[in-house]
């Protein structure tokens, strides 16, 4: 039985679906993550396990108990606020001891269960500090130990690392998959971000107008999106507009509007004349002056490079096809000597394998 | 740099002259007097006289013999009889139960307009201010037609009364008139502040405390409470000194046994004419009243320290 179960949870604030027939199930132990732009419905529905909504129709269950009516200071689950929300008031051993207190653990205990999590979060020497004489980093530290400290069943993180700058970001990414590991505790994480969702989680599930698009491992969701919004949502993604003029078992032809003739992996449900798009992610093209001719499996087209964007590591090439088409692609800028491998107006060519893209039916 | 300091002078100036004139000047005054003689027909002992035949004024007194003008008699006084002590003891139970009303009557009505849509709030902000537009003595007298015998509210809870059995009761010119005279006319200093300070409240510090298992009582008293306590101790500084030193309710609204510290004061000045006890009085009133605000700084300053 999953530790968390969603059956056909609907939501509305007035005319506005918030949360549209949403079921899923989430497993013990799971790192799991909602990802999707603002106003997705991913906080309504984190809203809703914490208990601060309740839903219009459908059910939560957790260990199949049905939340129905229980508030949130009756659930089993704890939050990390996007704003931390750490009482000013308190210290941060009194802010970590409140969940306890509330929960009347013995007092004698308490300072030892603060000091465990405390350590499990590297801030031992912080205890007696008060909320505004921490960094971004440690304030954020705090309201995942104070979270923690009571061992929820489930820990619910909305947005938490959105306040944090990029290089404490990455850093705290990886304290949290660690720390996650280490508690055993199911997480659900609710974010915006594409990167950080691939980065922690064991699975997505990407919402778009308060729907579940797709539910599955980051690298199924970035390798083979269920949709144009999900292609699109998730990283970089050449969208192609195409028609399917041939399938064939393992193999399919493609006409890609304004590009040309293009073969792919067949999906299920392709017929002749079905249309779709070809999502191809910049880094599955190959980019060079001239390229090797003849292998069956790759598909070649001329151009010239229209942008360039120099990021230090790679260049992203956008590169204008011979029919007018923008192709976006990306090369590491690894020739020793060079800064980079073509400048603006340079002519190119393109190439990639059948299985590089995948198409995803209209 | 220079001309910077120079407009502070100006800026601050004003104000600055205005207070040692008329607060920092009559204070010392006010502290010189109460180690003086009253006069034989009121006021101070004088310390100089016109010459009758030059007019010229000549000292009376010789800086020499400074007991012939200075004197602990007024502190004496005070301090052997019981009754300004008591009378002090009851001016602070009036100036305290008057700030505990206020604050339990300001909490539920700043809380509800500091979440107020805003417009709401403005206009309600507006409505707490609004007797402010009207006389405060005529505001005074208008619970005195409230609370007199005639009043539909004293007949009205009389009947009430004698359903019960109870003997009518004369709620004008009685400890409970001054209490509600006093409220009546503070609470708006409660309301203000605290509304101040509820009104920055973050609300996820509330969402938060629910969410780690705090009920509705524990999130008031665990988070609420102490994050107002700064509008408590403003609101409370507003009411508690000023219902301390209050004269005109007792007057109006209290009967023979409701005098407050400020009646007194105002007896000796005005009717006694006897200025250095008015003045002894007075000076015991503000020692006392600074003693208090210290002593409640130094346990607000020790409660942190053990946080």
């Amino acid at each position: 039985m999953a530790l968390l179960e969603i059956r056909d949870v609907v939501k509305t604030f007035g005319d506005f679906t918030a949360v549209n027939h949403v079921s899923l199930a989430v497993e013990a132990g799971e790192f799991f993550t909602l990802l999707g732009p603002s106003g997705c419905g991913k906080t309504t529905l984190l809203r809703m396990l914490a208990g601060f909504e309740q839903p219009d129709s459908g059910e939560i269950l957790l260990d199949g108990k049905n939340m129905a009516g229980v508030p949130p200071e009756k659930r089993p689950v704890h939050t990390v606020f996007q704003s931390y929300a750490l009482f000013p008031h308190m210290t941060v051993a009194q802010n970590i001891a409140f969940p306890l207190k509330m929960a009347g653990v013995a007092s004698a205990e308490i300072p030892k269960r603060v000091d465990e999590v405390l350590e499990d979060v590297r801030l031992q020497q912080f205890a007696r500090r008060y909320p505004h004489e921490l960094s971004g980093g440690q304030r954020q530290r705090v309201a995942i130990a104070r979270a923690l400290v009571n061992r929820p069943r489930l820990l619910l993180l909305d947005e938490p690392l959105s306040a944090l700058d990029a290089k404490l970001r990455e850093q705290m990414q990886i304290e949290l998959i660690n720390l996650q590991k280490e508690v055993g505790i199911t997480f659900v994480y609710v974010t915006h971000d594409q990167g950080e969702a691939l980065a922690l989680s064991h699975r997505i599930a990407v919402m778009s107008q308060g729907q579940v698009e797709q539910l599955d491992a980051p690298e199924t969701i970035y390798s083979y999106p269920k949709s144009r919004f999900v292609a699109d949502f998730i990283g970089q993604c050449n969208l192609l507009d195409a028609t399917i003029t041939e399938v064939q078992p393992g193999r399919m032809k493609v006409e890609i509007e304004g590009v040309g003739t293009a073969e792919a992996l067949p999906v299920a449900g392709a017929q002749v004349g079905g249309k779709g798009t070809l999502t191809l992610r910049p880094e599955k093209i190959k980019l060079g002056a001239t390229l090797p001719q003849g292998n069956a499996d790759e598909v070649h087209f001329k151009g010239r490079v229209h942008d360039c964007l120099y990021l230090g590591d790679v260049t992203i090439y956008i590169v204008e096809l011979d029919n007018g088409t923008l192709v976006e692609t990306m090369l590491p800028n690894s020739g020793s000597g060079k800064a980079k491998f073509f400048d603006d107006n340079d002519l190119v060519e393109l190439a990639w394998r059948f299985d590089a893209g995948h198409f995803v039916l209209a | 740099m220079k001309s910077k300091s120079l407009a502070k002078w100006l800026i601050s100036g004003p104000p600055l002259l205005y207070l040692l004139l008329f607060f920092a000047i009559p204070s010392l005054i006010m502290a010189f007097a109460a180690f003086r003689f009253p006069g034989d027909y009121g006021g101070l002992m004088p310390l100089t006289t016109a010459n009758p035949d030059t007019g010229a004024t000549e000292l009376l007194i010789n800086f020499g013999n400074w007991r012939d003008f200075l004197t602990l008699e007024n502190f004496q006084r005070f301090f052997d009889e019981p009754i300004y002590f008591e009378l002090f003891v009851k001016s602070f139970w009036y100036a305290g139960l008057t700030t505990v009303i206020c604050i339990v009557l300001a909490y539920p009505l700043a809380w509800l307009i500091a979440r107020s849509p805003r417009k709401t709030r403005d206009l309600l902000v507006l409505l707490v201010i609004l007797p402010f537009w009207s006389n405060f003595l005529i505001r005074v007298y208008a619970w005195m037609i409230i609370l007199g015998p005639q009043s539909y509210f004293s007949r009205a809870l009389n009947s009430v009364l004698a359903v019960f059995g109870v003997e009518p009761v004369s709620l004008l010119f009685s400890q409970f008139a001054v209490i509600v005279g006093l409220v009546y006319v503070h609470l708006p200093f409660m309301v203000l502040p605290l509304y101040a300070n509820l009104e920055k409240h973050d609300m996820a510090l509330l969402d938060a405390a629910q969410d780690l298992g705090a009920n509705a009582w524990q999130r008031f008293w665990k988070v609420t409470w102490p994050l107002s306590l700064p509008g408590v101790w403003a609101g409370t500084a507003l009411v508690f000194i000023p219902a301390l030193g209050m004269f005109a309710i007792p007057d109006l609204l209290g009967g023979t046994n409701s005098m407050m510290i400020g009646n007194l004061i105002k007896q000796q000045y005005l009717d006694s004419r006897d200025w250095p006890f008015g003045s002894v009085l007075s000076i015991m009133l503000t020692f006392t009243v600074l003693l208090l605000a210290a002593l409640a700084a130094w346990a607000g300053s020790r409660g942190k320290d053990k946080r």
